[in-house]
């Protein structure tokens, strides 16, 4: 076993220096994306003046700073750690690497809700009126989510909830809400479906603190409780009569879990859009870096935060001075990471 | 008596499979059920150990109702080896049989001297000292049903439900893990209650066998009383002779064939 103990006064604890090394670095890695990404904007800066601009009220790009390009490289960060810290948590239970979000139907409910919201409040049927328009497209997302995620789960209960039978159903549901999203795309109008389709593609662009306190205080909230969580998730990976048998109460943990995973998600979505691919390859990743069984929850979701200010830098610089929506470019980093697991898995 | 099924009624769903049950399991027996493909054993079983909830009547742990008992209370008590299971890939054997510990531990104490010492007691008793940090997968049949016993001794209970722990072993292999059985009886006292499917190592393994047909107990008691030529008709269709164990001088079953139908 790679794990320490660390043991004081009866207390004990484990600790995996490749975990601890993995979310350290992590982080400094992270601190190092998020001011180069800060560097970028009408006025570039170096990244010692973004340093100073952040620490120094009396500085010129002071507010600029901490008005525009903390908040946007905050919510990738977070939304990035939220996306991956769900996804590790549906991997451990639907016992399945590709697993993700989008299998309990959140990414998907949100982006039908947020399409239909814009395509029906749009100038083909009167402008913006009614219900849809007044939520605004974040509260569309969360409700759109948090709806998908029930279907998915009502539909895949009985008498217990199977891992395998959730994917299942998660994909069904998944597959319906898509093309409902596409038929809502083909009878909207033109203008309307292209700003649709900028936010179901996944954007940080011209992101505020009022996009980075929901998700800031869902982490806050959920990942202390994910963490509590790490060894039920951990027995939860076995068969149901092994967790059974351990002394787990096998549906309640299960439910808790998932509830904790939805949120995580809806939020992020909520914030950002349905960005691709982050859920499903940071845990992988970050498995694979701290070498454990399972998908560890803190150095995912710090793999997650690299992975989406990474994107983010490469969308906003690749093709300067046109600016990609981030979720193209970890759509485009994702899909051959996917391919390459479904290999693996096939041999 | 440690563990009892007081009038259960146990099925999946509309389909019953065993109606009104009773049965006792006395502290420090080695009890073995046996009976034809289908008859509810594992059902039984499962539910002694509170994975199947009975849809009538009660099981009792200590005379208390399990079902009524904390889950991690009773993990603390009784460990469940069920039928066939599954662990994640990539695992290794010490990560399975620490595992075994989970009822021990909490947040703040998540792995204790004590932790440790178990599972390496566990270990070494299964003979697999020398394996701990090989994967799973990589085991043959006999070590890897080894390593799962190894983790429900490590549960450290005194109570013990083992479903088929000899399947897909060869004979060599099934006699090693119920020798393994014998020892944990006989040197740590513990109350073992497991299903098996071959009857003559059935009947030199256990102080009490259970025979069951069609969800009904047919006999129960000292294996010479029950395993007879008679109960072999009447609960597996079969012709048989019954003789001494040349070696450990129980029931020995010699079979003819399928009973003669009359």
């Amino acid at each position: 076993m790679t794990a320490l103990p660390l043991r004081v006064a009866g207390l004990s604890w484990q600790v995996r220096p490749r975990g601890t090394a993995v979310t350290l670095g992590g982080l400094l890695l992270l601190a190092l994306l998020m001011a180069l990404n800060m560097r970028l904007g009408d006025i570039p800066m170096s990244v010692a003046e973004v340093l100073r601009a952040t620490f120094d009220p009396a500085d010129a790009g002071h507010f600029v700073v901490m008005e525009l390009r903390l908040p946007r490289a905050l919510t990738g960060a977070l939304v990035g750690g939220a996306l991956a810290l769900s996804g590790a948590i549906i991997q451990s239970i639907a016992r399945n690497p590709l697993a993700s979000p989008e299998i309990l139907g959140v990414t998907t409910g949100a982006s039908v809700t947020v399409v239909a919201g814009v395509v029906l409040s749009g100038s083909a049927y009167g402008g913006a009126s009614g219900l849809f328009s007044a939520l605004g497209i974040p509260a569309l997302a969360l409700l759109g989510g948090l709806a998908g995620a029930v279907t998915v789960y009502a539909l895949a209960w009985r008498r217990g909830l199977d891992g395998y039978r959730l994917v299942l159903v998660g994909i069904g549901v998944a597959a319906v809400f898509t093309n409902v999203k596409y038929w809502l795309l083909t009878v909207g109008d033109v203008n309307d479906t292209g700003r649709a389709m900028v936010w179901i593609t996944g954007s940080l662009n011209g992101r505020g603190w009022e996009h980075v306190v929901p998700v800031g205080l869902a982490l806050a909230a959920l990942v202390p409780l994910t963490l509590l969580g790490t060894r039920s998730l951990a027995a939860l990976r076995f068969g149901d009569d092994t967790v059974t048998a351990l002394g787990v109460r096998t549906n309640l943990a299960r439910a808790l879990m998932i509830l904790a995973a939805v949120l995580l998600a809806a939020v992020a979505t909520a914030s950002a859009g349905p960005i691709a691919f982050v859920a499903l390859a940071a845990p992988q990743i970050a498995l694979r870096l701290a070498r454990c069984p399972q998908p560890p929850l803190l150095s995912s979701a710090v793999v997650g935060a690299v992975l989406t200010t990474g994107a983010d830098l490469i969308a906003r610089t690749a093709f300067s001075p046109l600016e990609l929506p981030v979720g193209v470019v970890t759509a485009v980093l994702g899909a051959p990471y996917l391919i390459h697991l479904i290999w693996r898995a096939r041999k | 008596m440690r563990l009892q099924a007081a009038g259960v009624k146990l099925g999946y769903g509309d389909r019953t499979v065993v109606e009104n049950l009773d049965l006792g399991v006395q502290a420090g027996t080695v009890t073995t059920i046996i009976g034809p493909n289908g008859c509810g054993k594992s059902t039984l079983l499962r539910a002694l150990g509170r994975l199947l909830k009975p849809q009538g009547g009660q099981v009792l742990l200590d005379g208390k109702r399990i079902d009524r008992t904390p889950t991690r209370e009773v993990a603390r008590v009784l460990g469940v080896l069920p039928q066939a299971p599954t662990a994640p890939e990539g695992l290794t054997v010490s990560d399975l049989v620490a595992r075994g510990r989970h009822p021990h531990q909490t947040w703040y104490r998540q792995w204790s001297s004590d932790d440790e010492a178990a599972v390496v007691r566990a270990l070494e008793m299964t003979g697999l000292a020398d394996l701990a940090e090989r994967p799973l997968d990589e085991l043959s049949g006999g070590q890897r049903q080894r390593a799962w016993i190894s983790m429900a001794l490590a549960q450290g209970t005194d109570l013990l439900l083992l479903d088929e722990p000899t399947t897909f072993l060869d004979l060599a292999h099934q006699v090693e893990v119920l020798e393994l059985v014998r020892h944990l009886h006989r040197e740590a006292g513990r109350t073992i209650v497991m299903v098996l499917h071959d009857l003559n190592l059935a009947a030199r393994y256990a102080d009490r066998l259970v025979a069951m047909r069609e969800g009904q107990v047919i006999a129960a008691g000292d294996p010479h009383e029950v395993l007879t030529e008679d109960l072999l008709r009447e609960v597996f269709d079969l012709d048989a002779k019954v003789i001494p164990d040349p070696v450990a001088g129980t029931p020995l079953v010699v079979p003819i064939g399928p009973r003669s139908r009359p």
